[in-house]
């Protein structure tokens, strides 16, 4: 009897957004009186950040700071629709449909830009930091502030734009199966080490390494939340997880925290996590739909980890220490 | 978290002004000082609780119900039955043409499932609510119930759920989604090994931190404001629209931040009925699921069973690979029928195999309904696959990176269902990973590129 060690690979990919396409999402873009930037959706944020990303990528397409968009969502007296948060699509849907709702309106405010100065708009350039300015010329400028309140009280153009984004639906050939499920997949890579009481059959999962693809990190910082807390999810899914555990007896499920067994703090892995960034051909800035992906490559690591470790194949989820024993114990007496 | 750029450096474009840049978000100090509002931060005067009375049987008829000595019940002030709702029998994908119609908001003459939405309480304390769906009588008749897909599947299996007529989804290609692609017989006959297993997993919890639910408060205009944490807010309410036979201009949804979804909050169950009871009585009702509503009543990730036969040739390539799949949807399609299609084409996995076949079933047992969850479709066809792909490296005395690096698709690489790869980037995770682990594979797997050659 014996504490026995060993490592797991898995690699996936994963395809963003509703299987088949014909998901749309809309978006609508408009300024306030003083340069501030509305962005109106009914899309839901589940916690994951998706008003965060949607104002970086509004900012970064109009050319103002971040903290100069507001995100107004998920009302449907006011957002025009979107299919929904799911299906990895928030970012890559709803981020297109950003992009050129906001792209409409920043040419509004760069043609009011261009009367106030007196050039073409097309000579002109946002720094980024509020301004417009001409192109090679930056010392002739105007503050994004006061080309909205011409646009309002002189001028009378309204800066703004709608925005749609849809992939149309693909229908699969009946007897071959052809079909267009998606138009980018992101990519893992995952290597697990675990320790296996041979006794008592618990694993300990020592470390995880992950190494994601996920087309463009738009925030980094919530990029790392989202595929940690995946990380996590992925272990709790292998060793631990499951509703009905004496199935078809539907009795010890669990009904609260207490009893529904996931991994407490103290039994997860030391996690590592590499991205890698391939853009995407139609993603906002190159962006796919990590969200569903990180919590799947950790999932048969470890149990390539465990067979590692013990030499015994646990082919149902979730790999429980009674599954481990009873394969052990197989093993012994064959 | 490390950001490694020199990967693809040269398709991409860097050194934007916002986008890349790790800023704050800006919600986090509302989330960590308790100050973001949720839906169930609504309370209004007057508000309802709803609780559903359900079945305490898997399979049964409902001979009979008799309400009567829940509704006297102190601060009962409503109780809800299958007759009550305008349009009963309803499916969420529906609006995508996805039909038949086979569930019931409130089950009417059968139940399918142990845990069933029977009847609806409505009260003015939660506690008054509970008490008296106690009082509920409900007259049953146990019938025989399917637990597993195969005996499901079987001649004379009782049949589930009468709106289909059999215990699978009907698709328009038959009996499963299809994929075919080469001559998969011809490939495992030129195999050098060939290799069968079977792959299942048990349904899991989403574990939001916020349960399920919704507040609805009638606008004394014959609207009415949801407020709710469901993850798509149209949806919801086009199919709230439907099963209540109500335009959807009488319907305003509110949403806002959700704590955690998961993909648990996509099923349309506690809206239609909390806008039915607003609706009926004139005052604001909250439907807000228990943890233990979400964890054993709400739908959870399906069961699934998937069986993989592949061809290896002693150098490793992989030249065919047959995946029956098997997603146990419970007593109602809700989403399953969806994340069955979707395992068809996720199939044979990141690989280029030139002899595929594919059948992907969704199957009715009477099982809790399972539905959408985080990789839907996908997870535990993965956790098949890439099980699979060790055991057959090990079946030819291979390491399983160096084998994973051989069968690895890359642009331009015809998949099994006629789409040619574009922007693959497998290689890549998996050299990277080869770095970070310290698990060395030859050079020759190193220097490889998910580039199409010149291109």
């Amino acid at each position: 009897m014996a504490i026995r060690r060993g490592r797991g690979v898995a690699a996936i990919n994963y395809p963003t957004g509703m299987n088949l396409g014909g998901d749309p999402t809309q978006a609508l873009v408009h300024s306030t009186p003083t340069g501030n930037f509305m962005v109106t959706l009914s899309s839901v944020d589940l916690g994951q950040g998706m008003k965060q990303i949607m104002a970086q990528i509004c900012a970064e397409t109009i050319g103002v700071p971040t903290d100069r968009v507001v995100v107004d969502t998920a009302d449907t007296d006011t957002g025009p629709h979107c299919m929904g948060t799911f299906a990895s699509r928030g970012t890559h849907r709803a981020g297109n449909a950003v992009i050129q709702a906001a792209k409409e309106a920043r040419q509004v405010m760069l043609e009011v830009a261009a009367e106030e100065l007196e050039v073409n708009a097309s000579d002109l350039e946002t720094d980024g930091q509020g301004n417009i300015q001409v192109k090679g010329a930056p010392q002739k400028s105007i503050s994004i502030f006061d080309v909205a309140l011409s646009a309002h009280f002189k001028r009378g153009r309204s800066i703004s734009g709608r925005g749609m984004f849809l992939i149309p639906r693909s229908y699969p050939e009946k007897e071959t199966g052809a079909m267009k499920p998606s138009t980018c997949y992101a990519h893992a890579c995952t290597v697990a080490e675990v320790e296996v009481d041979d006794e008592t059959g618990e694993v300990t999962v020592l470390t995880v390494k992950n190494v994601f693809e996920i087309g463009r990190a738009l925030n980094p910082k919530m990029v790392e939340q989202q595929l940690v807390g995946g990380s996590w999810m992925g272990i709790s899914h292998a060793l631990y997880e499951t509703t009905e555990p004496y199935y078809p007896n539907r009795d010890h499920g669990g009904t609260d925290f207490n009893q529904y067994l996931m991994p407490g703090p103290g039994d997860l892995a030391q996690t590592e996590i590499v991205v890698l960034e391939r853009p995407s051909a139609d993603g906002p800035f190159g962006a796919k739909g990590p969200g569903e992906m990180c919590a799947n490559p950790q999932i048969p690591a470890v149990a390539n980890a465990v067979f590692d470790a013990v030499g015994v194949r646990i082919d149902t989820l979730p790999i429980t220490p009674e599954r481990i024993l009873r394969a052990l114990k197989a093993r012994a007496a064959s | 978290m490390e950001l490694r750029k020199d990967y693809f450096a040269d398709v991409r474009k860097d050194g934007l002004n916002e986008i890349g840049q790790p800023r704050p978000r800006l919600d986090s100090p509302g989330h960590v000082t308790g100050k973001t509002a949720y839906f169930a931060d609504r309370n209004f005067p007057g508000m309802l609780h709803l609780k559903m009375v359900r079945s305490p049987h898997h399979h049964a008829r409902i001979r009979s119900i008799d309400t009567s000595e829940a509704e006297k019940h102190p601060g009962v002030v409503r109780v809800l039955t299958a007759k009550d709702v305008p349009h009963n029998i309803y499916t969420i994908l529906i609006l995508i043409q996805v039909g038949p119609e086979d569930e019931t908001v409130l089950a009417d003459g059968k139940v399918r499932w142990k845990g069933e939405a029977v009847v609806a309480v409505l009260a003015e304390t939660e506690r008054a609510a509970q008490e008296a769906a106690a009082k509920v009588k409900v007259d049953y008749e146990v019938l025989p119930a399917v637990f597993d897909m195969e005996e499901a599947l079987k001649p004379g299996a009782p049949l589930v759920n009468e709106y289909h007529g059999q215990n699978y989804y009907l698709y328009d290609s038959g009996e499963c989604r299809k994929v075919r692609f080469g001559d998969v017989e011809a490939g495992f006959a030129q195999a050098d090994h060939i290799l069968e297993q079977s792959y299942q997993s048990s349904p899991i919890e989403h574990a939001p931190t916020e349960t399920t639910g919704c507040v609805v408060a009638p606008e004394g205009n014959d609207r009415f404001t949801c407020y709710t944490n469901t993850q798509a807010m149209f949806f919801t309410l086009d199919n709230a629209s439907i099963i209540l036979q109500m335009p959807g201009s009488k319907l305003h949804f509110v949403g806002g931040t959700v704590g955690g979804g998961f993909g648990g909050k996509v099923d349309v169950i506690v809206e239609p009925i909390a806008i039915l009871g607003a609706k009926l009585t004139g005052r604001p009702v909250s439907f807000v699921y228990s943890r233990e509503e979400e964890m054993q009543i709400s739908s959870p990730r399906a069961a699934e069973k998937v069986v993989i036969k592949d061809g290896v040739m002693k150098d490793g390539r992989i030249v065919a690979r047959k995946v029956t799949g098997y997603t146990d949807a419970g007593a109602y399609s809700r989403h399953s029928p969806y994340g069955a299609q979707k395992g068809a084409a996720h199939y044979p996995g990141p690989y280029t195999i030139p002899n595929v076949w594919i059948d992907t079933y969704c199957v009715y047992t009477n099982r809790t309904p399972s539905s959408a969850m985080r990789g839907f479709g996908v997870t535990i066809g993965d956790f098949a696959l890439e099980v699979q792909m060790d055991k057959l490296a090990r079946l030819i005395g291979m390491d399983p990176l160096e084998f994973r690096f051989i069968n690895a698709y890359r642009d331009g690489d015809m998949k099994a269902h006629r789409q040619p790869t574009e922007g693959a980037a497998l290689i890549e995770c998996m050299q990277e990973a080869s770095r970070a682990a310290n698990w060395p594979v030859a050079e020759k797997y190193m220097a490889m590129s998910s580039y199409r050659k010149g291109a």
